[in-house]
């Protein structure tokens, strides 16, 4: 995919006009000198680098640490844009937790025959241990971050539903910020609604899930596989934010039916465990046993009544690739209302007339590997050169299972400051939701990231994306 | 708070302290080798013993001479006590606490590894070097500055406070262990120069020199040394000092969480201890038998402080 190809701008239209949302930063814009712009933009990434707000790398020993790069040009969703995503995300997201209810205890959908009973029985991110378990507060995704992009005015594509543990939301943080502290007079001009109290937020709506267990005030804490992990910048903020201790599997033991953290006076109870590992090494007693970075015997903790794990095991299985393209039947299915957001339409290589689609047009499509992640092992049909398209042509006629297609979308631009001055590259957003028994909670804005390379679709910080400050206007 | 936390937090300070005491001891060696070159030699020997890295250091090179003792000590990354290395390892344990330190302290801390790192990646000069040790002072004097000023005195202060007595106290005392024969009355060595020479070193490898004179103007001898060495009840790195400050820390933790344990009763013995010594008797009893002896309790206390405070089980 090139920069030529005709997109959907979000601060120019084709004939060079500003779009409403960016008036006043643009007036503004220009009115400011570039090298002092430029100092700034090196100021931040200072800051960035003072605060240890850096992502590890793994197998690479020496920058081992890395920052996410940030690009001072806020990306901007006015107020009526931003009130439709919302609804539309509002109701993606009951729809999952009511989908996960279902598939682990009656499995009316696979009754109804809406999906493929192999999809759910013959998939690793389903966990037999959790049918017929009711977690606390019946929420099973208390934080979800769904990426959308984006291709025309009107026109919203969800991606992805990171269901499972989303990380970014410090950098969603940490971006606001960091602009706040640089340009102080732009929120004078634009009234751009509040992130900050997100982690005052989250640890509320942590409570409000609370065990039965639990007596007094709830004992929240996150738990982290430790200061080599990629996202630990994030783990430890989230913890220091929320006022919440940050724990690992050695800190943490199974005593009287409780989950319990050494502390320096003896052991303590936890409530609710707001997890950032992934669901195989939660409990070595259950699932993978070599684990070292889970708690041997927290499931039947679990299942006691005696913890709240965020979010819940076996949640993965709502934003598997394969069941993806199901998202539409399935909001249907369980809120009676067709999907607000779009599905990107997806090509399962499963089914052989998809796959025949797929092998003839694959310089056209998008390849992503059925339990991939971060952009690894993924194709971008019009970026690779023929020797990539036949080595992928091979893999897919291997395992077609294992592959999903889709159409390569024309995603949105915002610019970016450059040398050469403002350019246009292609962005996602991933807003953050929070669930309790006490509702639904999404905040306005999110976290962009940015294919700082010109014409590049993929924005993963693993592979030269960046991140922007995400505005909603309050209109 | 957890019991790695306050593990974490005791070794961070540990390290900070650690990298500024060897800071001092390559300052000291280092003067000795330029104002008397006949004992450069016997002077980089002791300071690898009195920083515990004289058999790894032999492992890596044949002859003791300046600038790889230097190399060695400041930033080989083979050597998990040159400064290099104990930077990075009080960063990643500041890194495990980062809830328990205020935004100030980590961006001290954080940038105090991101300084000497740079300054500390290639070979440096005998030119270079005063500047280079004076920064590495300079950036943990910012990291205890922001420490003093926004941490809350409550278990957090503490338990870093612990670390910091426990390694200094077991720094000066490796000092006196190295060098406890010159500050023996000697009929024969009493005045000689070498002697001066020795006691200046041991006096400028704990930064007391100038204080030293201050105190005993005019009068330098190696009973006066000792006595203000360990027994001084004022003087930051004396081992009566640092032995007041553990017990002192260790009695505010009793006092936030209602009760103690025997970390503190070993601690204000040792405390006690050496409130009531003097130092004719120390000399007269044994200075190096009275030197390991110290080590040997400041060692048990550490190893209580660890069990009682659930630092690791």
């Amino acid at each position: 995919m090139t920069g030529d190809t005709p997109h959907f701008d979000e601060m120019l239209r084709a004939d060079g006009s500003v779009r409403e949302p960016y008036d006043e930063f643009c007036a503004w814009y220009t009115s400011q000198d570039a090298s002092r712009l430029r100092t700034k933009a090196r100021d931040a990434e200072n800051f960035f680098r003072r605060t240890g707000i850096t992502f590890a790398v793994y197998g690479e020993e020496e920058a081992s640490e890395r920052l996410i790069p940030f690009d001072i040009v806020p990306r901007i969703i006015s107020g009526r844009e931003w009130a439709r995503l919302s609804r539309g995300i509002e109701q993606r997201v009951r729809a999952i937790n009511a989908f996960l209810y279902d598939i682990y205890h009656r499995q009316e959908i696979l009754r109804a025959g809406r999906i493929p009973i192999d999809l759910i029985a013959k998939n690793d991110a389903y966990l037999p241990q959790m049918i017929g378990m009711d977690p606390p507060g019946g929420i099973y995704t208390h934080i979800i971050g769904v990426d959308i992009v984006r291709t025309g005015p009107n026109q919203f594509y969800v991606l992805e539903d990171n269901a499972r543990t989303p990380s970014g939301v410090s950098y969603m943080l940490e971006n606001r910020e960091t602009m706040l502290h640089m340009f102080p007079e732009l929120f004078r001009k634009n009234k751009v609604r509040e992130v900050s109290d997100y982690p005052r937020k989250l640890r509320r709506s942590l409570a409000a899930s609370a065990p039965r267990a639990c007596n007094g005030q709830p004992e929240i804490a996150v738990l982290t596989p430790g200061i080599h992990n990629s996202a630990y910048f994030e783990h430890s903020f989230l913890a220091d934010q929320m006022g919440a201790e940050l724990v690992e599997g050695h800190d943490l033991r199974v005593i009287d039916g409780r989950v319990a953290m050494r502390t320096t006076r003896g052991y303590r109870a936890i409530d609710v465990l707001y997890r950032r590992v992934d669901d195989d090494y939660l409990d070595p007693l259950t699932f993978r046993p070599e684990s070292a970075l889970g708690v041997p015997g927290i499931m039947d903790v679990y299942r006691a009544g005696g913890i709240t794990i965020a979010n819940a095991p076996g949640t993965g299985i709502s934003d598997d690739k394969a069941l993806y393209s199901y998202m539409p039947e399935i909001i249907e299915f369980y809120t009676g209302e067709k999907a607000i957001l779009e599905n990107v339409p997806t090509w399962r290589c499963s089914e052989a007339d998809s796959l025949a689609y797929v092998l003839e047009h694959l310089s056209e499509l998008v390849v992503k590997e059925v339990h991939g992640s971060g952009g690894y092992g993924m194709l971008v049909g019009p970026a690779a050169n023929r020797r990539e398209l036949a080595a992928f042509r091979d893999k897919l006629k291997a395992r077609p299972g294992n592959y999903i297609a889709q159409p390569t979308l024309a995603l949105s631009t915002v610019p970016i400051m450059t040398r050469q001055g403002l350019a246009p590259r292609h962005v996602d957003l991933r807003p953050f939701v929070l669930v309790s028994p006490k509702g639904i909670d999404i905040t306005p804005g999110g976290l962009t990231r940015v294919a700082l390379k010109k014409g590049s679709l993929v924005v993963n910080s693993s592979q030269g994306g960046g991140t922007k400050d995400s505005w909603v206007l309050d209109e | 708070m957890l019991g790695k936390t306050a593990g974490g937090l005791f070794w961070m300070q540990r390290y900070l302290e650690r990298s500024e005491n060897i800071a001092r001891l390559v300052d000291a060696g280092f003067r000795i080798a330029l104002t008397r070159s006949e004992a450069a030699e016997d002077e980089w020997g002791s300071v690898l013993t009195t920083a515990g890295v004289r058999r790894a250091y032999a492992q890596r090179y044949e002859k003791v001479e300046g600038s790889s003792v230097i190399n060695f000590l400041l930033r080989d990354k083979t050597n998990p006590n040159s400064v290099l290395s104990v930077i990075e390892s009080a960063r990643n344990n500041a890194r495990l606490v980062r809830t328990a330190l205020t935004r100030e302290v980590w961006e001290a801390t954080n940038e105090c590894w991101m300084t000497l790192k740079e300054a500390l990646r290639t070979q440096i000069s005998d030119n270079d070097l005063p500047d280079v040790l004076s920064l590495i002072r300079q950036q943990s004097a910012l990291v205890r500055g922001a420490q003093s000023g926004t941490m809350m005195r409550n278990d957090i202060y503490f338990f870093a406070q612990l670390g910091a007595f426990v390694e200094r106290s077991d720094s000066t005392a490796r000092i006196l262990d190295v060098k406890y024969y010159v500050l023996l009355p000697s009929l024969s060595y009493v005045g000689s120069s070498l002697d001066n020479v020795q006691w200046e070193t041991i006096l400028r490898s704990v930064s007391a020199y100038r204080a030293f004179r201050w105190l005993n103007p005019g009068e330098t001898n190696p009973r006066n040394i000792a006595q203000f060495m360990i027994l001084d009840q004022v003087m930051p790195r004396s081992l009566a000092f640092c032995a007041g400050r553990m017990a002192g820390a260790l009695e505010a933790i009793a006092r936030e969480y209602g009760g103690s344990g025997s970390s503190l009763e070993l601690a204000s013995a040792l405390r006690r201890d050496l409130e009531t010594a003097n130092i004719d008797m120390i000399v007269d009893n044994g200075l190096h038998q009275f030197i390991q002896d110290f080590i040997k309790r400041n060692n048990a206390i550490s190893a209580q402080i660890e069990q009682e405070f659930r630092f690791y089980l």
